[in-house]
């Protein structure tokens, strides 16, 4: 199967971005042990009656699929984390915009595997955002006994560098460049 | 492979372009459209993503491609999902597309503008497609 840590935080990514953020902010921490993510939105935001119902599956706004029950990536992760000794939480209010934080036990036989980094950032910069002045930041840490990362990205600078992102050479550069940053110094 | 810099890829992509440029390719771009709802992502429609990015490169065909997600399209037991524009052809929506099936769009459908009749979808739901 294919469902990946990255499958997660893409999905979760996707609910920032449909919330009409003007900034979406995804940070990726790992260590030998654990990946810690932050997925920051500054959209709509979540009453705390909308907070409590989204974490239970089929739980959707009815804007992007107004006839049909989906609503399953909070759910999924949720569960997820619970039988793998990992922990979540997430913060939300209304008009400000939301955070979830999740941190997965690598040690843990159940965890799904971590994924494609790069291809995950690559798909979430792809996502359409018709919010103007639209920012995406990435934020890479990794600190193992061999290795070390840090680096952090803005969609705005790879779309002054590569011009159209949806352009099939664009992303095909794209994952050339994202893969390269997973290059220690 | 060594750290790319943000400079670095900047020549590469204008290098690419001005190439094209001399060729009048308006209005006559490929587009390639991936279902990427959770039901997508679960069958596998990021490895799809990438095999069509990596195989149109390799064919010379990127730059003359337009390559978007979509969320779910309502198929969700025969994702992956791709639609798929090539000008000259009608508009098509496969299903099952998982990575291996990719090569085989790209040559017989995209290149060699014959459609696969066993991998299309009858209709797309049209409650959530216009």
């Amino acid at each position: 199967m294919h469902y990946t840590l990255c499958d997660m935080i893409a999905d979760i990514t996707q609910n920032g971005i449909e919330a009409g953020a003007a900034k979406v902010c995804v940070e990726l921490t790992e260590t030998e042990k654990t990946l810690t993510v932050y997925v920051r939105d500054n959209g709509k935001g979540m009453s705390p009656e909308t907070l409590k119902k989204v974490q239970d599956p089929f739980y959707t706004d009815g804007v992007k699929h107004p006839n049909r029950k989906v609503g399953l990536g909070i759910p999924f992760l949720i569960q997820t984390i619970s039988e793998t000794g990992g922990s979540w939480n997430i913060s939300s209010e209304l008009g400000k915009g939301t955070t979830v934080y999740m941190q997965f036990d690598l040690t843990n036989i159940d965890t799904p595997p971590v994924g494609d980094v790069p291809g995950l950032f690559r798909q979430v910069l792809l996502l359409q955002n018709t919010v103007p002045g639209y920012e995406m930041e990435i934020s890479r840490k990794k600190e193992t006994p061999s290795e070390t990362l840090d680096y952090s990205i803005l969609r705005s600078e790879l779309v002054d560098a590569l011009g159209d992102l949806e352009n099939g050479k664009s992303l095909a550069l794209l994952g050339d460049f994202l893969n390269s940053q997973e290059t220690a110094d | 492979m060594a750290k790319m810099s943000l400079e670095e890829l900047r020549k590469l992509r204008s290098n690419v372009k001005s190439d094209l440029t001399r060729r009048d390719t308006d209005g006559k771009s490929i587009q390639i459209i991936v279902g990427m709802g959770t039901c997508g992502i679960a069958a596998g429609a990021k490895e799809t993503l990438d095999a069509f990015i990596k195989i149109l490169d390799e064919k010379k065909l990127a730059d003359n491609a337009i390559i978007r997600q979509t969320g779910c399209m309502g198929m969700c037991a025969n994702e992956p999902t791709v639609e798929v524009i090539v000008p000259d052809m009608p508009k098509v929506i496969y299903g099952n597309v998982k990575a291996d099936v990719v090569q085989t769009i790209v040559n017989d459908h995209i290149i060699g503008k014959k459609l696969l009749d066993n991998l299309i979808l009858d209709r797309p739901s049209i409650d959530i497609t216009k």
